[in-house]
């Protein structure tokens, strides 16, 4: 199995090259072609058709040439890339791939001096900004919408943050939440006609109960047994839901969910109404901009939140626990109660998020509350770098912005034709993304952890330090 | 009795499926403790690319033995779907070795979305379904009301495939240097590097041999079900999973052993009980046995050091 | 013989058995208030053992572990879960394989393990997190006591640093002042002079008779290392294959036949003949 390296970092199995070799460099990259050409048999050469009830193939070599080809490129570009870089730095660290970050100067303190305020400000600013970009709220509904995705996504990874990145549980379920939360808001608001504020702390209670009483049995859980253990009270939440019609409506999901009002004045054009009342004309817009302006509340109530609890007991005993359990016990640390203090808050506020998703929607069923979810918010804790708020922020940005940019790329259309449709890559860039990113910063964005209390002087901990927690 | 029998027949051929899942998944943690998430998409992988031969081989090859055709169909798809595990293991999991222990469970993550999304793109997101191969059936006994107790061909194959293809892995696994290399990198990976095992290949192969036996398990369920689509990964790699994790991850024997019991239990489960909860009920042994049985029935329990 | 008068901690027929592996057979021995009891014995003879069952990490087979606090009350530590033995028994421990929160501050430690009653300042979390009640300033109270074990462990000039950025050296003293940092009644310490240089073990002779005579607290330690077990030690108790097979001054410990047979590795006959030599 001599085959050649594929990844940028398996260069470290073989002497790197002084200098390009170029026959070398062709030599692999057609190996990897050929690999490629392996990988695309049957999968991508033949598409099976339907016609009726009988299948038959298309083939597509066509297709297949052009993945090899592109890949043939990538890899003699990699090897070029690689030997301009080695004969920069004479021998580079074997480890660097692994361990990015010792060499490098604070990322947190980079990022945090100009990047909180400046996120902060767009965050605020953000519908008045687009309004002004666009020249109109009509065209500006898309991007508001954007940002309300991106925003519930913020709020989502800053509450797995509390379970994952403070105490070290990694948790693969968390969706579960987000669908208490929002079937709680969507069963009490349609059965007992309850106003979405009333909703909301309930939603946030019953969501902090389910946490408890789903990491109860997981306490004595570590690493990958507890992350699948989770995946399955997910999934079995997410089947109850289909499965229990009397309650749920099943999979049909339940419509109708009274929309958002701004306390107590709905969004309708009629008297009475919000535009009415403040002397607007009537647009559906209000609604859309109340709602970004509920989840950016919602979501720096979650930071601000965390923040505090980091500076109390509580957050030092997660952090703790995340980096040694048995240590924590034997100074005293009930460690079952702080993990499940660390689920029902971070389950909490997966309510709160879940609420809100339903006010937003004015619909839910149970296909929107997947384990896809999950990975996704799991994906956003790890890459933003596990702990950090802003970093989860950013990741959040780059991993639900991203693909979202995809539908824009019409000019794709062109290349490929009509019929491509960009966004069914999606989730394919999507996983292809997620994967890359491991590969170049296992330890996320920024891997740097801000100290909870200081004597003399701030100094911000390396990545490679900090543990990842054994649950 | 005659519904119970045919329940058992049913079970132990959905069991032999999962069991040849689930020793790619109790191998590739046994050696680097970690879940393959995207060993259930590489098993659906490979179903399609059985699916893709099979169309080949009789529609445009013309052979007309179904027999010979799957055979075939068999070895192609194994060695393609290796390349596969190979591939995925170079690109999403090796430069991760080493690594922050998170870092490479959302890789896997990343690869089973990938390859689940991979499949929908090139293949289309309809059900692929494909006229039943084998018909046949060996009538065993007549219950009561008529109710016919039958052993189809089908399964037996797929039970006897099964059966073969386990004792030559088992043999290369217990009996060869590979096996031994591999059992040194479950002990100590540094201290196996050190006596000179190639601990790169090793690794490698462990991925191979998973992906492979995920393969033949992808031709039988095509075979089984004649029916396959781009999210068939998902539910059957946690199952198969679970049922590694019940036998005792790590042991061979296990898997098989997991793989028979969660087959019997969904059957059962949805002949006696609800056929809705089915999936429910496979979820919630896989909690039930990680809580209170994570070292299962054949593995070493594992001891807190303090 | 203090440690009969007034035992802080009173081991009575402790046995610990793993399945058919009998790691400490009806071991019996008291520690001495405000003395320093040492316990040791060959690799493998069931110290770390006897530690993890005071310090409830594992519940023992059989047997009574008995703290006798200041005020006379007793508090059976088997009983009590492990969270319990260091919050209401006060019992603190350190660790053979150094446990520190690597990731996080020198100070951040000894604040984690000042946990219970910053907990309660907090309000249980509920005050603090409204920014009520009176958390800042326990918090700051909380933080003067850290400074002053930080200065008695010469870390103050890291306080700010990683704790696994730490020298071994410094991270084993953080480890003891950490536990410190719990006020703890009796400071049990697994092997804490191993690898550390002469020097080093020195100084740590000075902070555990320093604790010991201006804190009162009790300590009993496991230990290989003679020299630190024989220059501070009040008590020495000698295990061999889980059983207790001397106790006593370090002298007279030193001197009895079965210790040096145990350490040396003689047949038990021969520690007969040595011992009717020796007239014992």
């Amino acid at each position: 199995m001599n085959a050649p390296s594929i990844t940028t970092s398996s260069a470290q199995d073989t002497a790197v090259p002084s200098r390009f070799n170029l026959a070398a460099a062709l030599k692999d990259a057609f190996i990897t072609a050929l690999i490629a050409l392996g990988l695309s048999i049957p999968i991508l050469s033949y598409k099976t058709e339907q016609n009726g009830s009988d299948l038959f193939l298309a083939s597509r070599w066509r297709l297949v040439a052009i993945f090899c080809a592109i890949v043939f490129v990538l890899r003699v570009l990699e090897h070029a890339f690689l030997a301009t870089r080695a004969a920069r730095k004479a021998l580079p660290d074997p480890h660097q791939a692994t361990e990015p970050v010792h060499a490098e100067p604070s990322a947190y303190q980079k990022v945090s001096r100009f990047a909180i305020p400046m996120f902060l400000g767009v965050a605020v600013s953000f519908p008045i900004l687009v309004y002004l970009v666009q020249g109109g709220l009509n065209e500006s509904r898309y991007w508001v919408d954007l940002g309300i995705l991106i925003l519930t996504y913020v709020m989502l990874g800053w509450g797995l943050n509390i379970v994952v990145g403070l105490a070290g549980l990694l948790d693969l379920g968390y969706v579960a939440f987000y669908a208490v939360g929002a079937y709680s808001y969507a069963l009490l608001s349609t059965t007992f006609g309850l106003s979405f504020w009333i909703c909301l702390p309930l939603a946030g209670i019953l969501a902090a109960f389910w946490g408890m009483i789903l990491g109860f049995p997981v306490l004595r859980l570590r690493g990958d047994y507890l992350a699948i253990v989770t995946l399955a009270f997910g999934e079995i939440i997410r089947l109850v839901l289909i499965n229990w019609v009397d309650l749920t409506n099943g999979g049909a999901g339940i419509s109708s969910i009274p929309r958002a009002s701004f306390f107590g004045l709905p969004f309708t054009a009629g008297e009475g109404g919000f535009a009415d009342t403040f002397g607007l004309e009537f647009h559906g817009m209000h609604r859309m901009i109340f709602l970004y302006y509920l989840i950016l509340a919602l979501a720096l109530l979650t930071n601000f939140v965390t923040m505090r609890l980091r500076r109390l007991p509580i957050g030092r005993a997660w952090e703790a626990l995340r980096e040694d359990e048995i240590a924590c016990r034997s100074l005293g640390i009930n460690t079952t109660n702080t993990k499940l203090t660390a689920f029902a808050i971070g389950a909490m506020f997966g309510g709160f998020a879940g609420s809100f998703f339903a006010v937003r929607q004015g619909f839910v069923s149970p296909e929107s509350f997947n384990f896809l979810e999950s990975a996704i918010i799991l994906a956003i804790v790890v890459l933003g770098g596990m702990g950090s708020q802003i970093g989860v922020a950013i990741a959040a940005i780059v991993l639900v912005g991203g693909p979202e940019m995809l539908r824009n790329l019409t000019f794709l259309k062109a290349v490929f034709g009509e019929g491509f449709d960009p966004n069914e890559y999606r989730l394919l860039l999507f996983g292809m993304g997620m994967v890359a990113m491991m590969v170049w910063r296992p330890r996320g964005l920024i891997s740097e952890r801000e100290p909870s209390v200081i004597l003399k002087e701030r100094k911000a901990i390396s990545g490679s330090l900090v543990k990842e927690g054994h649950g | 009795m005659d519904i119970f029998v045919q329940q058992l027949i049913n079970g132990l051929t959905l069991g032999s499926i999962y069991g040849l899942i689930a020793i790619g998944y109790t191998m590739v943690f046994g050696i680097i403790g970690m879940v393959n998430f995207a060993h259930g998409d590489v098993f659906m992988l490979s179903a399609f690319i059985a699916l893709i031969f099979f169309l080949i081989l009789t529609t445009w090859l013309g052979i007309s033995s179904v027999a010979l055709a799957l055979l075939i169909v068999l070895v192609i798809a194994m060695v393609l779907t290796s390349l596969w595990g190979w591939a995925i293991e170079r690109i999403a999991y090796r430069p991760l070795r080493g690594s922050f222990r998170l870092a490479p469970l959302i890789s896997a993550i990343g690869v089973s979305i990938f390859l689940s999304n991979f499949v929908q793109v090139a293949q289309g997101a309809r059900n692929k379904p494909t006229p039943p191969m084998i018909r046949d059936v060996i009538v065993l006994f007549q219950g009561e009301n008529g109710y016919n107790v039958a052993l189809s061909y089908k399964q037996i194959i797929i039970m006897a495939t099964t059966a073969v293809l386990l004792t030559i892995f088992w043999y290369l696994v217990q009996k060869t240097s590979l096996g031994r290399a591999q059992r040194a990198c479950e002990q100590d990976r540094k201290m196996a590097a050190l006596l000179g095992i190639n601990v790169d290949r090793t690794i490698s192969l462990t991925f191979v041999i998973g992906a492979a036996l995920a393969a033949v398990a992808g031709t039988l369920y095509l075979l089984n079900y004649g029916v396959v689509s781009f999210n068939d990964g998902f539910v059957p790699g946690v199952k198969a999973f679970t049922a590694a994790v019940l036998g005792g991850i790590g042991s061979l024997p296990g898997a098989v052993l997991g793989g028979l019991i969660i087959g019997l239990i969904e059957t059962f489960w949805s002949a006696y009980f609800s056929i809705e909860y089915k999936d429910v009920a496979a979820f919630s042994i896989l909690a039930i046995v990680l809580i209170f049985m994570p070292s299962g029935i054949l593995g070493r329990p594992e001891v807190e050091k303090v | 013989m203090r440690w009969q008068q007034d035992p802080i901690l009173d081991v009575q027929h402790l046995t610990m058995r793993f399945g058919g592996l009998v790691a400490i057979n009806d071991l019996s021995f008291k520690a001495g208030r405000g003395d320093i009891t040492a316990l040791i014995g060959p690799n493998g003879a069931g110290k770390t053992t006897v530690f993890n069952c005071i310090t409830g990490f594992y519940k023992p087979t059989e047997g009574m572990l008995a703290l006798r606090k200041p005020d006379g009350s007793q508090l059976l530590l088997e009983r009590l879960p492990g969270f319990d033995i260091n919050w209401k028994a006060k019992v603190a421990r350190t660790f053979q394989n150094i446990r520190l929160f690597s990731g996080m501050t020198v100070l951040e430690n000894l604040l984690v393990a000042q946990h219970n009653p910053l907990m309660i300042s907090s309000g249980f979390t509920f005050l603090g997190v409204l920014g009520l009640g009176g958390y800042a300033k326990a918090e700051r109270a909380a933080i003067e006591r850290a400074k002053f074990w930080l200065e008695k462990t010469r870390l103050i000039d890291r306080a700010d640093d990683p704790a696994g950025d730490l020298p071994y050296g410094d991270q084993r003293r953080l480890e003891i002042a950490r536990a410190m940092c719990t006020d703890p009644l009796l400071l049990c310490l697994d092997e804490p002079a191993a690898g550390l240089n002469p020097r080093e073990s020195h100084d740590l002779n000075e902070l555990l008779l320093s604790i010991r005579k201006d804190h009162g607290t009790s300590i009993l330690l496991i230990e290989h290392d003679m020299s630190v077990v024989m220059e501070i030690s009040d008590h020495v108790v000698v295990l061999d294959y889980g059983t207790k097979i001397s106790d006593g001054s370090p002298n007279e410990v030193k001197n009895d036949p079965r210790v040096i047979a145990a350490y040396l590795g003689v047949d038990d006959e021969e520690i007969a003949k040595v011992e009717a030599e020796i007239g014992a």
